[in-house]
């Protein structure tokens, strides 16, 4: 007989739950997509390897029982790159947040978009910094109160998808926490995808965004973001003074060309007519 | 039949509002800390969908889907 528990709980460390997040955190929907995602798709579980930096978003490969890889702050991309380009077979999976990838790691993520290395993104913004209490992150919407903005947010944010696809990355998507079913179906076209596929997730920060901004339980920051997004087909067809303040979700790339490591492993190729060479310290072991 | 674990639940009632078929409310029940768990109250409505599985945070929530 099969085991009474939630579906997803089978992937999960069980010595280490209930896990860390605050009631309402969007972090366990999206590692419940993930799962949902990867079952999708014909990727075994134990080949995945989970890279991930600092943040709350990021303490979600601790959970997961597979290989993970927790680094220093923002440079999850950076490992993640080494790891990938070392060992081609392995599917790499980063976890990021708002700030770790588009702040402290900005150069890293644009350039691993650019070089359109075959790894899977998982960027959850919750447009603030979570873990530190409630700094204002490079994705904070325009007016939004922070600890550090006591009178509102005068810049404007960075939108991520658009960024990381003007950047070449092969696949980029955007859903929100209350939009589980399509988000899973995206982490799973982007676990597919032979190149760098970046998955931004909307969630809500109900503990530090939410308190901040009047809306304090996670209900209210459910239905905000809820009511608040809109699809990129019905965007394409609005004005900007509609879309103010509004969350565009959609697929905004989906175009596959050559990844980093095929193409480096096709220069060994054509220069000394051997395989790769960081591949052959694995192969002299069997 | 829907099993909560008590355990597990963190009381976001984030179930209460994504169920399409309004199968949750709240209980009166507290668990060991202090959060007032939710409760399937009309089960009869729920279609299996598994929305509530894939939405809660926590891993709480089990949808028993009677396959013989």
């Amino acid at each position: 007989m099969a085991k009474q528990e939630n579906p997803y709980k089978k992937y999960l460390r069980e010595d280490r739950l209930p896990h860390i997040f605050c009631p309402g955190c969007g972090n366990g929907i999206v590692m419940n997509t993930f799962f949902k995602g990867l079952e999708g798709t014909d990727i075994d579980f134990d080949n995945i390897a989970m890279v991930s930096g600092i943040g709350c978003s990021s303490r979600v490969p601790g959970y997961v029982k597979c290989d993970s890889l927790h680094t220093t702050h923002g440079r999850a991309l950076s490992f993640a790159t080494g790891l990938k380009v070392g060992n081609p077979d392995l599917d790499v999976v980063v976890f990021t947040g708002d700030g770790d990838a588009a702040s402290i790691g900005g150069n890293h993520l644009i350039h691993a978009a650019r070089r359109n290395i075959n790894l899977t993104v998982i960027c959850i913004n919750n447009n603030i910094y979570g873990m530190t209490g409630g700094q204002i992150s490079p994705t904070s919407p325009k007016g939004s109160f922070g600890t550090t903005a006591p009178y509102g947010s005068r810049d404007l944010p960075f939108d991520l998808a658009e960024l990381v696809s003007a950047a070449g990355a092969s696949y980029v998507a955007r859903w929100t926490t209350t939009h589980p079913i399509q988000l899973s179906k995206a982490i799973q076209k982007g676990l597919e995808n032979e190149g760098f596929s970046f998955i931004e997730v909307v969630s809500q920060c109900p503990t530090y965004f939410g308190r901040k901004n009047k809306m304090k339980t996670p209900l209210s920051m459910h239905q905000y973001i809820k009511e608040n997004s809109i699809n990129k087909r019905r965007a394409e067809k609005m004005d900007e003074s509609e879309l103010e303040g509004k969350i565009i979700v959609g697929e905004f790339t989906n175009k596959p060309h050559k990844e980093l490591s095929a193409n480096i492993k096709e220069l060994v190729e054509e220069n000394s007519n051997k395989g790769l060479a960081i591949k052959s310290a694995f192969e002299e072991l069997d | 039949m829907i099993i909560i674990d008590s355990k597990l639940c963190k009381g976001c009632d984030i179930c209460i509002a994504t169920c399409p078929k309004k199968v949750y409310s709240k209980s009166d029940k507290v668990n060991t800390k202090n959060v007032y768990l939710p409760f399937p109250e009309n089960e009869e409505g729920c279609t299996k969908c598994g929305l509530c599985e894939l939405s809660c945070p926590d891993q709480a929530i089990y949808v028993k889907k009677e396959v013989e």
